[in-house]
C-alpha cells in the first residue's frame, strides 16, 4: 500500500511517486490531487495500479493520474501514459473497454423558466427516443457495408445519413472520426454485437442529463461556446457499446501471448500490450479507431434524436427550441500526437483511461473559434450534482500530457452503494429537489447515487488550481434519463 | 460450513469482483457461469428450452475462464440467451462445453468485459478457487 511518506509532494495539488520506489518502474508517477483527496484515493488500489501502469514499455515522462482517479481492473481509471513510437507499446487495457466513452454538450437559447413547465415530458420524450437501459437495441439497425462505414468514417457518416450538421462534425474532437480504421481487424463477433445498438446509451454510468447553466466563470469562453446562464443544455455519456467492449475483449485475448512473443514482462495481466510497430499493435490501433469512430456516431445520431425530442416538447411553447453544439470529447482513448518531453518534441501514444484532452490555446486541430480559449472540456458530475465546462491550458500540455480529469470519480462500490441506498428514495429525493428522473433500473439508479462519487467541485478545484484546466461554467441538473 | 462450491460477490469500487471456488477446473468454471448470471440477475423463461455446444482451446486455465465467461456473455447479447445446465469436459487443453438454458426474461445489469485484473486460479485443500473482476 501507498502512503504519504512515499510521496513527494511537489506543491498542494500535485505529488510524486518517484522511479526509485519500485525496481520494475520505468517512470514516476505523478498525481494532481489535494492532500484530502488524496486521502481518499489511498482507500482502493488506484495508486498500486498507477505504479502497475508505469512499467509499460517505452513510457516517456511520467504516468499521470487524475484527482478523479479510482481503482480499475488494470490501468486505473483516471490515468494517462504516453508510450514514445515507434516500438513503445500500445495497451487495450490502458485505453478501456468502452473505447471513446465520452461526453457531448448541446447548448440551446431555452431560459429554464421558459421550458420548466415542460420538463416532465422533455424527459419522457429523450427517454422514448434515446433509448437506454440494459439489452436495448436502437432504432437503426446496421448491415455489414454500413457497419463497415461507420467504422472508416464515424461522425460524417452520420452526416451523410442526415444525422449531424457540418457545424456537429466542427465542434466533435478530431472532427468525430480518427482516420486509419480498418474494419478487417474487427471480429464478426464484434460487429454482430454492434449492428443494432447506435444511437442507444446502454446502462451503468452512462445517461443523458438536460442541465441548466448555473453559474459562469469566463464569459468570453462561455459567449464563444453559446453558453447563457440559466438556459438549458444537454449534456450525453456514452460510448461504444458493445462493440467496442468486444474489440477490446478480443485484443486482450490476443495479447496475451503477444506480450509472450515480445518478452513483456508485465505485474497484471490486463496491462498486456504490443509494440506500435508491431503487426498485433498497428491491428488493435486500426481497430481501436474503428470503435472510436463507431463512438462518435453513436453519440452524433443520440444528439440528433435529443434534438427531436426537444422539437416535440417545446417547438410552439418556446420561440427557439434547437440545440446547437458545443463541443464533443473522447475520455477513453488511444492518440497518436506530440508532445514535449525534456525539451524534445516527441511523437507518442498517448493513452487515457478516464481523463479528457485538453490541448490549451493554440491548437492547430480546434475550431478557429476555440483557438484563442482553448479546448473545451465536459465534466459530467455524479447524478444530482454539478457538471463542469472546462478548457484546456498551456500547463495541461507541459504537465499532463494535455489531459485533464473526466468525472467525479468513484468512491464506493456498487455493491455497498446499493446496499445503502434506495433507488425508489433516491429517485424521490432528486424529484423533490426539482430533478425529472427516467430510469429503467431503480438499483441502477442507487449505484450511480451522488454519495457514491467523489465530489465534482473538489476534483475541478484541484485540476484547475493545478493548472491543466480553467473553468468555464458549471451546470446544474434539471432531468436525468439513465438506464 | 462453507460448501464445496460456489460463489460470492466482493466489493469492488467501480465494477464487480465474484469469488469462486470449486473441487475442480469444469466445476470452477460452472460456479463463476453462475456467479456471473447471479450478479446480472438474470431470469430465465421457463421454455423454449435450447442447447449449445462449443469449444474452447486455451494455453492456461486463467485465459480459459475469461473466454468462456466472454462466450457465455456473447451468447446473452447475440442470442438472449442464459444458462442454467453444464455439462464441461477438459481434453488436453481443450474445453468441451455443453450447456442448456432459456431465452432470458429479464436481467438487471449487463457487463461489458470479463477482464484478466488479478485473475490467478490458486488451488485450496479443496480444490480451487479464483477471483473475477468483470468491467460494469
Amino acid at each position: 500500500m501507498v502512503d504519504f511518506n512515499d510521496l513527494k509532494e511537489i506543491n498542494r495539488f500535485e505529488w510524486e511517486i518517484p522511479q526509485s520506489f519500485r525496481s520494475d518502474m520505468r517512470v514516476p508517477v505523478r498525481i494532481f490531487a489535494t492532500r484530502q483527496l488524496l486521502s481518499e484515493i489511498m482507500g482502493d488500489k488506484s495508486l498500486e495500479q498507477a505504479i502497475n501502469a508505469a512499467t509499460l514499455p517505452g513510457l516517456v515522462g511520467h504516468v499521470v493520474v487524475m484527482p478523479d482517479m479510482h481503482q480499475g481492473y488494470g490501468f486505473p481509471i483516471g490515468g494517462v501514459a504516453a508510450t514514445q513510437l515507434p516500438d513503445g507499446v500500445i495497451s487495450p487495457g490502458a485505453i478501456g473497454y468502452d473505447i471513446n466513452c465520452g461526453v457531448r454538450l448541446l447548448a440551446s437559447q431555452i431560459p429554464f423558466e421558459a421550458a420548466s413547465p415542460y420538463l416532465s415530458d422533455l424527459a419522457s420524450a429523450l427517454n422514448h427516443f434515446c433509448p437506454s437501459g440494459v439489452g436495448t437495441k436502437g432504432h437503426i439497425r446496421l448491415n455489414d457495408k454500413e457497419l463497415d462505414q461507420v467504422c472508416r468514417e464515424g461522425s460524417r457518416w452520420a452526416l451523410k445519413n442526415g444525422y449531424a450538421s457540418e457545424a456537429d462534425l466542427r465542434r466533435t474532437e478530431e472532427g468525430g472520426v480518427l482516420e486509419g480504421a480498418d474494419p478487417s481487424q474487427i471480429s464478426h463477433h464484434a460487429k454482430e454485437r454492434g449492428r443494432s445498438q447506435i444511437g442507444t446509451l446502454g446502462a451503468g454510468n452512462h445517461f443523458i442529463e438536460v442541465d441548466l447553466v448555473d453559474q459562469i466563470f469566463d464569459p468570453q469562453a462561455a459567449q464563444v461556446m453559446g453558453l447563457q446562464e440559466n438556459h438549458l443544455v444537454v449534456m450525453i455519456h456514452c460510448g461504444s457499446r458493445g462493440f467496442g467492449h468486444q474489440i477490446c475483449t478480443d485484443y486482450v485475448k490476443d495479447f496475451q501471448s503477444a506480450v509472450r512473443r515480445y518478452d513483456i514482462h508485465l505485474p497484471d495481466r490486463e496491462l498486456v500490450c504490443a509494440p506500435l510497430d508491431s503487426p498485433e499493435g498497428k491491428a488493435y490501433l486500426a481497430a481501436m479507431r474503428g470503435a472510436a469512430n463507431y463512438a462518435f456516431a453513436n453519440r452524433q445520431v443520440l444528439a440528433h434524436y435529443a434534438r427531436k425530442a426537444f422539437e416535440q416538447t417545446l417547438a410552439g411553447k418556446v420561440s427557439n427550441w434547437h440545440l446547437h453544439q458545443v463541443y464533443d470529447i473522447a475520455h477513453n482513448m488511444g492518440k497518436i500526437e506530440n508532445h514535449t518531453v525534456a525539451g524534445k518534441t516527441l511523437r507518442v501514444c498517448v493513452h487515457r483511461k478516464g481523463a479528457t484532452r485538453a490541448f490549451g490555446p493554440g491548437f492547430e486541430g480546434l475550431p478557429e473559434e476555440f483557438r484563442p480559449i482553448g479546448q473545451p472540456v465536459l465534466v459530467p458530475g455524479s447524478m444530482g450534482t454539478a457538471s463542469w465546462v472546462l478548457v484546456g491550458t498551456q500547463g495541461s500540455m507541459e504537465r499532463s500530457f494535455g489531459s485533464t480529469c473526466h468525472g467525479a470519480g468513484r468512491r464506493m462500490s456498487r455493491s455497498q452503494a446499493k446496499k445503502s441506498i434506495w433507488g425508489e428514495e433516491l429517485r424521490s429525493e432528486l424529484e423533490r429537489r426539482g430533478i425529472q428522473v427516467r430510469t429503467g433500473s431503480l438499483p441502477g439508479l442507487a449505484e450511480e447515487a451522488p454519495q457514491a462519487y467523489k465530489d465534482v467541485d473538489a476534483v475541478v478545484d484541484t485540476v484547475v488550481n493545478a493548472g491543466i484546466a480553467h473553468k468555464v461554467a458549471r451546470l446544474k441538473p434539471v432531468a436525468v434519463i439513465k438506464g | 460450513m462453507q460448501p464445496s462450491a460456489g460463489y460470492q460477490e466482493i466489493e469492488h469500487t467501480a465494477d464487480w469482483e465474484l469469488h469462486v471456488w470449486a473441487p475442480d477446473l469444469p466445476a470452477l468454471l460452472e460456479q463463476a457461469a453462475r456467479g456471473t448470471y447471479a450478479l446480472m440477475a438474470a431470469c430465465l423463461q421457463s421454455s423454449p428450452r435450447q442447447s449449445r455446444r462449443f469449444e474452447i482451446d486455451y494455453q492456461d486455465r486463467e485465459s480459459l475462464l475469461v473466454s468462456f465467461l466472454a462466450e457465455l456473455l456473447l451468447l446473452y447479447e447475440l442470442e438472449n440467451l442464459g444458462f442454467d445446465t453444464f455439462n464441461l469436459q477438459i481434453e488436453g487443453e481443450r474445453l468441451i462445453a455443453n450447456v442448456s438454458g432459456a431465452p432470458l426474461e429479464s436481467i438487471a445489469k449487463e457487463i461489458k468485459a470479463v477482464t484478466y485484473h488479478n485473475l490467478v486460479i490458486r488451488e485450496t485443500a479443496l480444490g480451487l478457487e479464483a477471483n473475477v473482476v468483470f468491467d460494469v
